[in-house]
């Protein structure tokens, strides 16, 4: 019980010498004011911006809360299969957009990668279209699909799909990029052409890198999938935003909480092919793992 | 002794051959379950090649179309008549930032908030932990537009309704990513400061915060981007921005405005991603130097 075995001298004298480690200092205080005040006034002016008078919000939250009672309990309605058939949809759309843009990104990716086209002039316009893709998002490309090929999920799939060919084929360059040079210089060294060199010196080392990437677009393509159909392009967004639109919110929330579970399900198998995929591949990943690990650490 | 090295050699051959067996093996049974799959994800979605081929032509005729007239001796003009709405669009961009960067504000204040309850090694109780940690996970996975379509009909149309759809998100977001690196500090520090004495909210002051805040400066500044993002497309559903006027041209068939404005966005996306990445590399940069 000796808590205050230094005695109150000590500790004066300490903060008279280090003034910094007991308090900030005048100017920095007045610099986390300046930015609090800031941040407040910027607060204020977009309410004020957003038209959120007092009112507007309390009006709002009555009505939200009306919403919010009416969720529950969830039921399909008389639609329940209908409603799988249309998650079942989403995530059709998702997988095969998903495989026809890593079609399709798979060659993209080595024109845009440095280190196999070397010509600059001919690399940038590659690498900034893949930037144009990935810039717009889906929902715009879906808009687009809907008004040229009509209504359905040939939009939504094509519209998954433009998007991903910008995301993979930046992925896939950065990949092919980072490779390990030597076994590329070593199967040159036996001969190979160029083709040769890429099929044995390089894609041995990106492939499960690349695979990884497709398995994790696919997560997230099943989450945009399920808001497509809210402009027509197919899956269960459609009957989502048609029960938002009639107000049906008991249906509403059976559709959202299919949703959670589905997104779910489909991260789980992903992970689990991604952690097969780890343990099928060579120590290499594993060795590139403790690598990364051990310089996060040291940092 | 001359066998020797030919026993060795056999025994290679036949262990290369049984591995090379087993890896077509697996290729062919992957590449069934893989075809399988695909054919039914075809079945289920409508998918048709002759479809496919039927629509290409028309998808490329649309993208021509929203290819505005410009010849070279009358540039200026065109340029002009092309972006006739430029500083209307403006506006509704600089909507787009104010939604995204209030959301983010909010949404990375609640996240923070909700961050400690949903760290298995802070929340204490492991009820309470499953309880904020499956909330944050909820709160992301359904898609910010199915919230603003929820609050565009309670609180009218507009951009309010957008920064509260966004927000709501963020704050999902951002509490399990926070959340996360909560979870992989380093443990002694907080032994240190219970060892003294302190409570609960001097552990996450003294204990945790020092040792992610770097962690959540760059989670937030990633937000920003994918924020802007989201917030160009709530408008789709009348939740204020830029989306609304896009979706206004695409729906009427304004070809030439739709590319104006989806060149708009695309360039300011890519502006705020290139000021993140400055941002994000100087904090890298002061910590590394500390």
């Amino acid at each position: 019980m000796k808590a205050s075995a230094i005695d109150p001298g000590r500790i004066a004298e300490l903060r008279r010498s280090y003034p910094r480690a007991f308090a900030k200092t005048p100017l920095q205080r007045a610099t986390l004011a300046a930015i609090l005040i800031g941040v407040v006034a910027f607060v204020v002016f977009c309410l004020y911006r957003f038209d959120a008078s007092p009112e507007r919000i309390w009006n709002g939250l009555d009505r939200f809360g009306k919403i919010a009672a009416a969720l529950f309990p969830p039921t399909p309605g008389d639609a329940f299969w209908d409603l799988v058939k249309a998650m079942l949809e989403t995530i059709g759309m998702a997988f095969l957009g998903t495989l026809i843009a890593t079609c399709i990104a798979f060659p993209l990716g080595f024109l845009g990668a440095r280190n196999v086209v070397k010509l600059p002039l001919f690399r940038f316009p590659i690498r900034r279209s893949f930037d144009f893709l990935r810039g717009v998002d889906a929902l715009v490309w879906a808009l687009v699909y809907v008004r040229a090929v009509g209504l359905g999920p040939l939009a939504g799939v094509l519209a998954i799909a433009t998007t991903d060919i910008g995301i993979l084929s930046k992925l896939f360059a950065e990949a092919i990029e980072n490779v390990d040079r030597k076994q590329v210089d070593g199967v040159q060294a036996t001969g190979a052409n160029a083709v040769q060199r890429v099929r044995f010196g390089i894609v041995p080392q990106v492939l499960p890198i690349m695979i990884s990437n497709v398995l994790y677009m696919f997560e997230s393509n099943t989450r945009s999938a399920t808001i497509l159909g809210i402009v027509g392009a197919g899956g269960i967004g459609f009957h989502l935003s048609d029960r938002i639109r009639a107000h049906r919110w008991d249906e509403v929330c059976f559709i959202i909480i299919m949703i959670i579970m589905v997104v779910a399900l489909i991260d789980f198998i992903s992970h689990m092919l991604r952690s097969c995929l780890i343990k099928a591949g060579t120590d290499r990943a594993l060795l590139l793992e403790t690598y990364h690990r051990q310089k996060r650490g040291a940092r | 002794m001359p066998s020797q090295p030919s026993v060795a050699v056999a025994r290679f051959e036949e262990e290369f051959a049984r591995l090379r067996r087993r890896q077509r093996l697996q290729l062919l049974a992957f590449s069934a379950i893989f075809v399988i799959i695909s054919h039914a994800a075809a079945d289920v979605s409508n998918f048709r090649l002759d479809r496919l081929i039927a629509g290409l032509p028309r998808i490329g005729e649309y993208i021509g179309k929203t290819i505005p007239e410009i010849r070279l001796d009358t540039l200026p003009g065109d340029i002009a008549y092309w972006y006739y709405g430029f500083f209307k669009w403006l506006g509704l961009l600089f909507d787009t930032l104010l939604i995204a960067l209030m959301a983010l504000i909010f949404g990375s204040l609640g996240g923070f908030l909700l961050c400690f309850p949903a760290s298995r090694n802070l929340a204490g109780n492991f009820a309470i932990y499953f309880v904020f940690r499956r909330l944050a996970e909820i709160a992301r996975t359904v898609p910010e537009i199915v919230y603003a379509l929820i609050f565009v009909v309670a609180f009218g149309i507009g951009p309010f309704a957008g920064f509260l759809a966004l927000t709501i998100h963020t704050i999902g977001a951002m509490g399990k990513l926070y959340a996360e690196a909560n979870e992989n500090i380093d443990e002694r520090q907080l032994e240190g400061v219970r060892a003294a004495g302190g409570n609960w909210f001097e552990v996450i002051r003294f204990a945790v915060l020092p040792q992610v805040l770097p962690n959540f400066t760059t989670y937030t500044l990633w937000r920003l981007e994918l924020n802007i993002r989201s917030a160009a497309i709530v408008g789709f559903v009348g939740a204020g921005g830029i989306g609304q006027e896009l979706y206004h041209a695409i729906s009427f068939n304004y070809y030439e405005d739709v590319s104006a404005i989806v060149l708009m966005v695309v360039a300011t996306i890519m502006v705020i991603d290139l000021i993140c990445e400055q941002l994000r590399h100087r904090l890298i940069g002061k910590e590394s130097l500390q």
